[in-house]
């Protein structure tokens, strides 16, 4: 399914720049796939070496937290909105 | 402009340990960890006593050799009088509860904004104008609201205020009285502040808890060195500490290791608490169940300025308390209306939710045997209970009312005294 994703600061060199990108991906965890395939270097930076989401990364798809949902086998519909936010911001 | 500071290496990522150039950037470009202050404790050393600290100001600028702004040109023009609030012994409260030696830090009356959060943004504006920024931002449950405004306003920088809908209306009033441009934003807390993360990506504002957090989280340290010193120069055995984001528990842990490190208190294992409402309790729940994996959940609770389901310092803050000996503990909304209650009763200090929460966990942890009778505990006020009156309503006693003769306050009393059994 075609779907928006947000890329935050941080990894927009490997993606030469831009801040949102259009991917095709059924879930979550095959969205990741999808953009390692047209961003090298990604799915490294989003993944630890045993398969799981980085502590420090939350994934949002129309702004809802993917651990309130399927985590990484969510599935995406078409023209869904995907977030990837740094973990770290907040006090209150 | 800002100028090196010699104390200050630059930022460096908590998890990977890359460094980065002291900077507005919150979070490691490789493995997203937490960027922190990198600092000289060698130059600090040479340079801070006890003396040097309290011959300082009645504020947290008392501890500026361990604080990342540059206040070498002369005194601070943005939040002066912060800090340095009352720790207060709370005999009453130690004697209902059969402890020895019992403290309350009592943050609800700091200057400016009643509130705690009044150092970390003291840290966060201050460098703001070292970093050039003309408009900062926030995303808040109120108590960061009224301070950044306030500070803003001093500051004469614009401020752009992000707040979840449904917050007491003290915290709101409290906020737009400064006259910044509050944002309410139809969601949780959480929501709010992942919303501030995108903006704050496109926007090139001062966001203080985002791009700033290094610096503004070092204001937080200044909560734990005024135990310390207000105790004698000493660390007490037991803090317990209100969890939100959970960022003040780690700070109040590093301000003490700090101390120790440079010799300014003997060395002294200090185990920290978290303190959370059952309704609320992510940190509190990794603590309990003894995993690292933070499972966010959906708040809901009286205490709005704790509402946080998705902490971000989670992780930190099940380190600092499991580290340290310590433990966490829920309170549920009635505990944490008598927990205020209880404050106001035995001590005389009317707290904010946050605090009956406080208090609520501590007489758990005491009760339960988590923490001893005989050491000294500290637990952390950090709000005032003026800006959230809403969950006392209908729960206090109501007194009399009475018409202006003196016949009517003899009925009134003989009443109420029947009442009472008094």
């Amino acid at each position: 399914m075609g779907v928006l994703v947000r890329i935050p600061t941080p990894l927009r060199t490997l993606t030469k720049g831009a801040a949102e990108v259009q991917a095709d991906a059924g879930t979550v965890g095959d969205l990741i796939e999808v953009l390692e395939r047209q961003f090298p270097g990604l799915k490294d930076r989003l993944v630890e070496d045993g398969g799981q989401l980085r502590r420090f990364i939350n994934i949002y798809i129309n702004q809802e937290d993917i651990r309130f949902l399927q985590g990484a086998t969510t599935t995406l519909k078409q023209g869904d909105e995907v977030s990837i936010v740094p973990a770290i911001a907040g006090g209150r | 402009m800002e100028r090196p500071l010699d104390r200050v290496k630059g930022l460096k990522c908590r998890e990977c340990g890359r460094p980065y150039p002291a900077s507005p950037v919150h979070v490691c470009e490789f493995c997203f960890g937490p960027l922190e202050l990198d600092y000289d404790y060698e130059v600090i050393r040479a340079r801070i006593s006890r003396a040097r600290v309290e011959a300082g100001p009645k504020s947290i600028w008392r501890y500026a050799d361990l604080l990342p702004l540059d206040l070498e040109s002369g005194e601070p023009r943005i939040g002066a009088a912060v800090g340095f609030t009352p720790l207060v012994r709370a005999r009453n409260l130690a004697e209902e509860w059969g402890v020895r030696e019992l403290y309350v830090k009592n943050d609800s009356v700091s200057h400016p904004t009643c509130s705690f959060k009044d150092r970390v943004v003291a840290m966060a504006i201050g460098k703001a104008r070292e970093f050039g920024f003309d408009t900062v931002a926030c995303a808040s449950t109120g108590n960061l609201a009224n301070s950044v405004a306030a500070h803003a306003a001093q500051a004469r920088l614009r401020s752009y205020i992000f707040i979840p809908a449904g917050l007491e209306q003290g915290k709101v009033t409290a906020t737009l009285v400064y006259d910044p441009t509050v944002v309410e934003v139809a969601g949780t807390y959480d929501e709010v502040n992942r919303l501030c993360a995108e903006i704050g990506d496109r926007y090139h504002w001062a966001f203080v808890n985002i791009n700033l957090r290094p610096y503004y989280a070092e204001g937080s340290k200044t909560y734990g060195y005024e135990i310390a010193e207000q105790l004698g120069w000493r660390a007490p055995a037991h803090v317990v500490v209100p969890c939100a984001g959970g960022s003040l528990l780690t700070k109040i842990a590093k301000a003490l290791q700090e101390l120790t490190l440079l010799g300014l208190i003997p060395e002294r294992r200090t185990s920290m608490y978290a303190a959370q409402a059952a309704g609320c309790g992510p940190i509190v729940t990794m603590i309990q169940k003894d995993t690292d994996v933070l499972t966010p959940v959906r708040p809901q609770t009286i205490c709005k300025s704790l509402a946080i389901g998705n902490p971000a310092d989670g992780y930190y803050a099940y380190r600092a308390a499991k580290d340290s000996g310590g433990y966490g503990e829920y309170a549920t909304d009635e505990e944490i209306v008598e927990g205020m209650r209880l404050l106001a009763r035995a001590e005389g200090i009317f707290a904010e939710t946050a605090g009956g929460v406080t208090v609520a966990a501590t007489r758990k942890l005491i009760e339960s045997g988590r923490i001893p009778r005989d050491e000294p505990i500290v637990m952390c006020v950090t709000g005032n209970g003026l800006k959230t009156p809403e969950p006392l309503h209908d729960r206090l006693g109501s007194g009399a009312s009475i018409q202006p003769s003196l016949a009517a306050f003899d009925r009134a009393l003989a009443d109420l005294k029947s009442k009472t059994g008094t």
